[in-house]
């Protein structure tokens, strides 16, 4: 009785946040369509060019995602079996790649890999050809670099969440490496896989910059490319709404042969305490994945070591100096964090909601709509919710004024995917553990979420926050379309130095940049911590 | 709070005039802040900006705005949108007696006033590039190895721009020239920004630019590293415009603005904000550094009629001969 009103308020929740979700991403589309005289779905589908657009898309997400899973899972065991001081900040390190504006990214990464870049320079040197990464390439080269990282902390998530005792008979059974792998540690990374893999997926079918910048030409063209283009350059709402449905569809019919074939996506834990384990590496062993912390290690931060290079370069003082940073600096931190608390808020909602779901339904097949919902966000252009909502709003207020809201609101679903991720595996798990004894000691309502739910997800929920943190700090399609000289966020600061022949200042604000994301990251993450130790 | 800041809170006592222009204007070392700080000294109003993309995107604004919007002028726009710009039918007549003009090949429009102009060109770093490309023809047969960077002619004004130069020059040899020319191109990138990045970080050592460009790193890096090449087919000319909405709240200032656009007190702010050309003869002259620019032989152009008329078609080929 006690749990039917619990299951009330979580459906309700549920419904809540599905209704707001929809009616943001549908009003987008809705103002969009009314603008647009005709739409002639069929003439836009038809396109040869359009074809090869798809093509295209499709080729470079798939590759994308098959290479950054390829590179994370041994990264990922590597840092799971051999434990070392500073393993914490190494995956602390990983989320930074999300956090960074692309084009800083590309010109981070062209350093080391480009054709002026530090490899090149030393191939030179040996008389070698330069490195050409432009073309399929380079946009392989960067996805990499912007989706291993990630890859790899949800697989080693994945590994923190097998249960001690998997360990503890692994350990007294002396299995091997290879027995360990083929027993323990691969099955809970094969369910992890979909996961992982469906948001690698959909973050590279939505890469723009990176695609124009590193594909080499026209040639690279993406569907989020033919987006963008329909809207800011031609303005064809019209064929711009064809465009982001046949986008939404495409991946929406991805995923969910994924979650079809491959298990549920949602299938992993992505904190937890560093499980103890008992099996014992030879010195070979720990060397190999020492090589390849090293190498993977070496890969994330090689590009970060040229941006701080150039950043320090920079003018930093007087850069401390300028309002205009301070007021950067400041919109930054108050969108983001606005941003990251909603995005908390939405997908806990859409949790809750899927939570009761599933208890009503008593089968996994239930929860699909929220899970679907709470993924599909990811792939519907930022430009489309936009320019939508920007049409919508300008009939009954001021669009400047609702500038700050709209973006917060916009990359708060556009970091839903994660958040969901993120906190929905550890929110079932303390569903599975404590459900039974909840319910025979009558825990409900605010009691329950204070003694059960948040000691369980409070880890999750702070790496979650982290991350709707560090991506929004990083956002610039959204911002840049509402752009005034009253909202003027940290990227967008970064742009404009860009715009006026100012590439040191754009170095120096990416370096800021950079530090604020870790930081706040940081203070994020502990912010949530448990305070006595497990 | 100043996530609430809006333009609206500013000053409340002055009537506003809100001018839609692209990001880089508005920036603190942009032209953006003089400017304003000179027309408030007279008009006893609050000059507000509202930063965009770039030409493209302010015109986009204005569409998806439509004879609503806030605009009361619109600033930043090119020739080559001029007709498109007309049939919409957003903006008003200016007004503006443009007889002070000094555009090379002259400009004449009612409706928009030009306020600055600068030539295309690539520009290089003279410790790579020993011998820089004399013409256009130098560049298209150029040695594949050197690369050069281009903006995307979809999504950029100078990308725009070095497609028109192409047809200027070759007219319907274009194509094939781009064949040619697309081995020595490392990468189209979206935008000017992303393209010089790569020019300055070493990536490239040619970029598509504008003359005016070496201008700012002799003035305000004092470095003479970076110049621009001469081309002797010349330079395909950018005309940047301003022009006033029907639908403006303050129609009179909006002409007010017009109208002080060529006067020495917005003029003589351009050549060192906005790195380009004064569209009236300077009042006080020009840094020295100027007179070392490229002075190109002959401006090269497309009348905007022949360009609205044709830019599909001439995308699409470019798309072809670049798809590799």
């Amino acid at each position: 009785m006690i749990a039917n009103t619990d299951r009330r308020w979580q459906a309700l929740a549920g419904a809540a946040g599905l209704l707001l979700l929809g009616l943001f991403v549908i009003g987008a589309f809705a103002a969009l369509v009314t603008q647009a005289a005709t739409i002639d779905v069929g003439a836009v589908l038809g396109d040869p060019y359009i074809a090869g657009v798809v093509r295209f898309t499709l080729l470079q997400a798939g590759l994308s995602t098959l290479f950054s899973l390829a590179f994370a899972l041994p990264l990922a065991l590597a840092l799971h079996r051999f434990r070392f001081p500073g393993r914490s900040l190494v995956l602390r390190f990983f989320l930074l790649p999300q956090a960074l504006p692309v084009l800083v990214g590309a010109l981070g990464i062209l350093a080391i890999w480009g054709r002026g870049g530090l490899l090149s320079d030393a191939l030179a040197g040996l008389g070698f050809a330069r490195l050409d990464v432009y073309g399929l390439t380079g946009i392989l080269l960067a996805h990499v670099f912007f989706n291993m990282p990630l890859a790899t902390r949800l697989l080693v998530a994945a590994l923190d969440a097998v249960p001690s005792e998997s360990w503890k008979l692994a350990g007294q059974l002396s299995l091997g490496p290879a027995a360990t792998f083929r027993l323990v540690e691969w099955p809970a990374i094969r369910s992890s896989l979909p996961a992982a893999a469906s948001l690698v997926f959909m973050l590279c079918m939505t890469s723009f910059t990176l695609v124009l910048v590193l594909g080499g030409g026209p040639a690279a063209t993406t569907l989020e490319v033919s987006i963008y283009q329909s809207l800011r350059y031609a303005f064809d709402p019209a064929r711009a709404v064809v465009l982001a449905l046949a986008q939404v569809l495409i991946t929406g019919i991805v995923l969910f042969a994924v979650t079809r074939f491959a298990g549920r996506v949602d299938g992993m834990a992505t904190l937890g305490r560093a499980a103890t384990r008992y099996d014992r590496m030879s010195t070979a062993e720990r060397g190999l994945a020492g090589l390849v912390i090293l190498l993977g290690l070496g890969f994330v931060l090689a590009p970060f070591a040229a941006i701080v290079t150039r950043g320090l370069a920079a003018d930093l003082w007087r850069l401390f100096g300028e309002t205009a940073l301070h007021r950067a600096v400041l919109t930054s931190m108050l969108v983001a964090t606005a941003a990251a608390t909603l995005s908390l808020a939405l997908s806990l909602a859409l949790l809750f909601g899927a939570r009761a779901r599933r208890r009503n339904a008593e089968e996994a097949g239930g929860r699909g709509l929220y899970d679907l919902a709470g993924s599909l966000v990811l792939v519907v252009p930022p430009i489309v919710l936009g320019a939508g909502w920007f049409l919508c709003l300008r009939q009954v207020t001021d669009v400047f004024a609702a500038a700050p809201y709209l973006v917060v609101a916009t990359n708060a679903v556009m970091a839903m995917p994660f958040v969901m991720r993120i906190v929905g595996p550890a929110l079932s798990s303390s569903a599975a553990r404590h459900d039974r004894l909840a319910e025979s000691l009558g825990l409900a309502g605010l009691n329950r979420l204070a003694l059960v739910e948040w000691p369980a997800t409070r880890g999750a929920l702070g790496l979650a926050f982290a991350f709707a943190l560090a991506l929004s700090l990083g956002d610039l399609g959204v911002a840049a379309l509402f752009g005034n000289q009253d909202f003027l966020t940290l990227p967008l600061l970064l742009y404009q130095r860009m715009g006026s022949y100012r590439t040191a200042d754009a170095a120096g604000i990416a370096l800021i940049l950079g530090i604020m994301t870790l930081v706040l990251m940081s203070v994020g993450e502990k912010g949530f911590a448990r305070k006595d130790p497990e | 709070m100043p996530l609430a800041a809006s333009p609206a809170l500013a000053d409340d006592a002055k009537p506003v005039l809100t001018v839609y222009t692209y990001e880089s204007f508005i920036a603190e070392w942009g032209p953006g802040p003089k400017v304003e700080a000179a027309f408030e000294a007279s008009c006893g109003c609050d000059l507000q900006w509202v930063g965009l993309g770039d030409g493209v995107e302010i015109l986009n604004r204005l569409k998806l705005e439509g004879a609503g919007t806030k605009a009361d002028v619109a600033l930043g726009m090119t020739a080559e949108m001029v007709p498109e710009m007309k049939a919409t039918g957003l903006f008003a007549p200016s007004g503006v007696d443009l007889s002070t003009l000094a555009i090379p090949g002259g400009f004449a429009d009612d409706t928009f006033v030009p306020f600055d102009y600068s030539y295309l060109a690539f520009v290089y770093d003279t410790e790579t590039v020993k011998n820089p490309p004399k013409s256009l023809d130098d560049l298209v047969n150029g040695d594949p190895e050197q690369k050069i960077v281009i903006e995307d002619a979809r999504t950029s004004t100078p990308g725009l721009g070095f497609l028109l130069w192409m047809k200027a020059v070759y007219g319907d040899q274009a194509a094939e020239k781009w064949k040619t020319l697309s081995k020595r191109i490392l990468t189209v990138t979206p935008g000017w920004s992303e393209a010089y990045g790569l020019f300055t970080s070493g990536e490239t050592p040619i970029v598509l630019s504008y003359t005016t460009s070496p201008a700012y790193h002799m003035i305000e890096e004092k470095v003479e590293r970076y110049q621009a090449a001469s081309f002797s087919e010349g330079h395909y000319l950018q005309v940047e415009l301003a022009g006033q909405l029907a639908g403006a709240q303050n129609p009179e200032l909006a002409k007010a603005f017009l109208a002080f656009i060529l006067t020495p007190d917005f003029q003589d702010i351009i050549p060192t904000t906005n790195w380009s050309l004064p569209a009236v003869a300077p009042a006080t002259p020009l840094p020295e550094v100027f007179s070392r620019l490229v002075q190109p032989a002959k401006p090269l152009a497309i009348d905007a009629a022949t360009v609205a008329e044709n830019r599909k078609a001439w995308t699409d080929e470019w798309l072809q001969a670049l798809g590799r």
